[in-house]
């Protein structure tokens, strides 16, 4: 039962991803990433990690996808960046990196192909341990992990202060011109 | 449970099919797209491994993994959208091939 879930939702993510990497418009190409996040999120619960699930769905799902959205629908001209889009990529340019990942997607399959029966269906059968709770990663993030949260938090206000900036010196260069007027 | 081979064979399909897009495409968004695909490839085995730790040692450090790369990628995300944005208004179009400015 759980198998099969599993492989249908394998099919979701991998089409929508295809289809997300090969569409020519861009809002076309967000709703199947939406998709995509929706099925890994699915997977996440699969696993046992109802945590990390719903992380998912808010963050990716939820706000990563609102600030490409408006991104969107600031820069979006209908027609003629679609015009645009078709002419900068159809699949007669893509050809090389087609067969360099259809390389590194064989390596990568062989080298699964590769490792022991045994070693993978132990692991596959191991006495897995029980779904690990939030309150569990909670004193481990406030715990031995506690400079990791320093970190993260430092890495998130310098991103702020970067976005903030390059949009803000951009802006600016629209308004010089006024400046010299007045 | 899910047996491991199948899991490793979503992820690592995932993550061709993002460096796919990451080669191929010209178009600023979709390359930034395709890099979250990616992301979320890596993240899928981080969440698995922590799921397939032996019993004695139950650890949740995949997960933390997780919470850390969801935080890269938002910050991430952040910086390229408004370099997106700024390239749009100097360039107004999104091919990363005409960005050259700096060879002459």
């Amino acid at each position: 039962m759980l198998d099969t879930i599993f492989i249908i939702t394998a099919a979701v993510i991998l089409i929508s991803a295809l289809l997300t990497i090969t569409a020519h418009n861009v809002v076309h190409a967000l709703l199947y990433l939406v998709i995509t996040m929706l099925g890994v999120s699915l997977v996440f619960f699969l696993l046992g990690s109802s945590f990390a699930a719903a992380l998912q769905i808010i963050v990716y799902a939820g706000a990563i996808m609102v600030l490409f959205i408006f991104v969107t629908m600031m820069l979006h001209q209908g027609e003629k960046s679609l015009a645009q889009e078709r002419h900068l990529f159809h699949f007669s340019t893509s050809i090389t990196a087609f067969i360099l990942c259809s390389i590194l997607f064989c390596e990568l399959a062989y080298l699964i192909l590769l490792t022991p029966v045994e070693t993978l269906s132990s692991l596959s059968q191991a006495q897995y341990s029980p779904a690990i709770t939030v309150k569990q990663i909670g004193i481990q993030l406030y715990g031995p992990y506690s400079l990791l949260v320093v970190i993260s938090a430092l890495m998130l206000l310098s991103a702020l202060i970067t976005a903030i900036h390059i949009s803000k010196s951009a802006a600016s260069i629209k308004i010089k011109p006024e400046d010299n007027n007045l | 449970m899910i047996p491991i081979n199948w899991i490793l064979f979503l992820s690592l399909s995932l993550f061709s099919i993002g460096i796919f897009g990451v080669l191929a495409r010209r178009n600023l968004l979709f390359v930034l797209i395709s890099l979250e695909l990616m992301l979320n490839a890596v993240v899928i085995l981080f969440v698995a491994a922590s799921r397939y730790h032996e019993a004695s040692v139950a650890n949740s450090d995949g997960q933390i993994m997780y919470l850390l790369v969801l935080t890269l990628a938002a910050s991430e995300i952040a910086v390229g959208l408004s370099l997106v944005i700024h390239m749009y208004r100097q360039h107004h179009h999104l091919d990363i091939d005409k960005l050259n400015k700096l060879r002459d």
